[in-house]
């Protein structure tokens, strides 16, 4: 059976893990209609609780 | 295999899942619109809309297979005597499911499941949202045209609106600051008694900032 040649360093090792933060990305924010605010798109703007021209819910702390 | 087999288990067994569709819809029935995780919301429509098309048959025959399907007299009667006559000029599409966002605690993708035409709107300046977004969905082109009044708008409501949660801090940051400043010059010699007694007098000046400016920041 093969066998590996040394032993993996430590540096290698969490170099190769520390891999998955890379392909994390970032959510795409799109501008809310009423309020402006960054939100995530398709959802209601927890800004200003508006979607696509109706008031929704009222937003937490108006 | 899976094929053409509809419908969302949402991880119960049958029973589970039929009584908890069950208690969804007779919460519709009854509050119009009800919060739940997004996947419990679109598997509860095809249940809400067959329910309300029994009730816009109306005859007795149909609120006994609507009373099979909620097991609750009360429901049934809201659903046949309020809801369904609603309806009545509508073919078909009565729900909407609308995205709210991620629950804090467990992350569950929430929505809003709601009757159309019977919305409960929490709405304080619906008009003047509403003519703004009419304009913008006619297209960019007229909104230049028209943009110098609009934009006044719109800078209006964003400096109305946002200044409520986050800007908030700023301002009461800047009035401690002004007045830390304020109160250098009279009360040097006496270099801060207690803590507490400052934040009272910041606090007062506080107030009298908030007067000036109009707008009172949150505490």
């Amino acid at each position: 059976m093969a066998h590996p040649k040394r032993k993996l360093s430590r540096s290698k090792r969490d170099t190769r893990r520390a891999q998955w933060y890379a392909g994390i990305k970032t959510a795409n924010l799109s501008a809310c209609d009423n309020c402006g605010q960054k939100k995530l798109p398709h959802r209601v703007c927890p800004n200003c609780g508006h979607y696509k021209g109706r008031s929704v819910i009222t937003p937490k702390g108006a | 295999m899976r094929h053409k087999k509809r419908g969302n288990h949402l991880s119960r067994t049958t029973g589970h899942r039929k009584a908890l569709m069950r208690n969804l819809a007779a919460q519709v029935f009854e509050y119009k619109e009800i919060k739940t995780t997004t996947a419990k919301a679109k598997e509860l429509r095809s249940y809400v809309e067959r329910l309300i098309t029994y009730g816009k048959r109306g005859t007795l025959h149909h609120r006994r297979l609507a009373f099979r399907m909620l097991q609750n007299k009360d429901a049934v009667t809201n659903l046949f005597d309020e809801i369904a006559p609603a309806f009545e000029s509508r073919a078909g599409g009565y729900t909407r499911v609308v995205k709210l966002g991620r629950r804090r605690g467990d992350g569950a993708d929430l929505s809003l499941f709601q009757l159309v035409s019977f919305e409960k709107v929490a709405a304080p300046a619906k008009d003047e949202t509403k003519k703004t977004r009419k304009k913008s969905a006619k297209g960019k082109k007229e909104e230049e045209k028209e943009g110098q009044v609009q934009k006044a708008q719109v800078e209006e409501q964003v400096t109305e609106e946002p200044k409520e949660e986050k800007p908030a801090k700023k301002d009461t940051k800047q009035d401690k600051k002004a007045a830390e400043v304020t109160e250098q010059p009279g009360e040097e010699t006496v270099t801060e008694k207690d803590e507490t007694a400052e934040e009272d007098e910041t606090k007062q000046t506080e107030n009298e900032d908030a007067k000036d400016k109009e707008d009172k920041p949150k505490k």
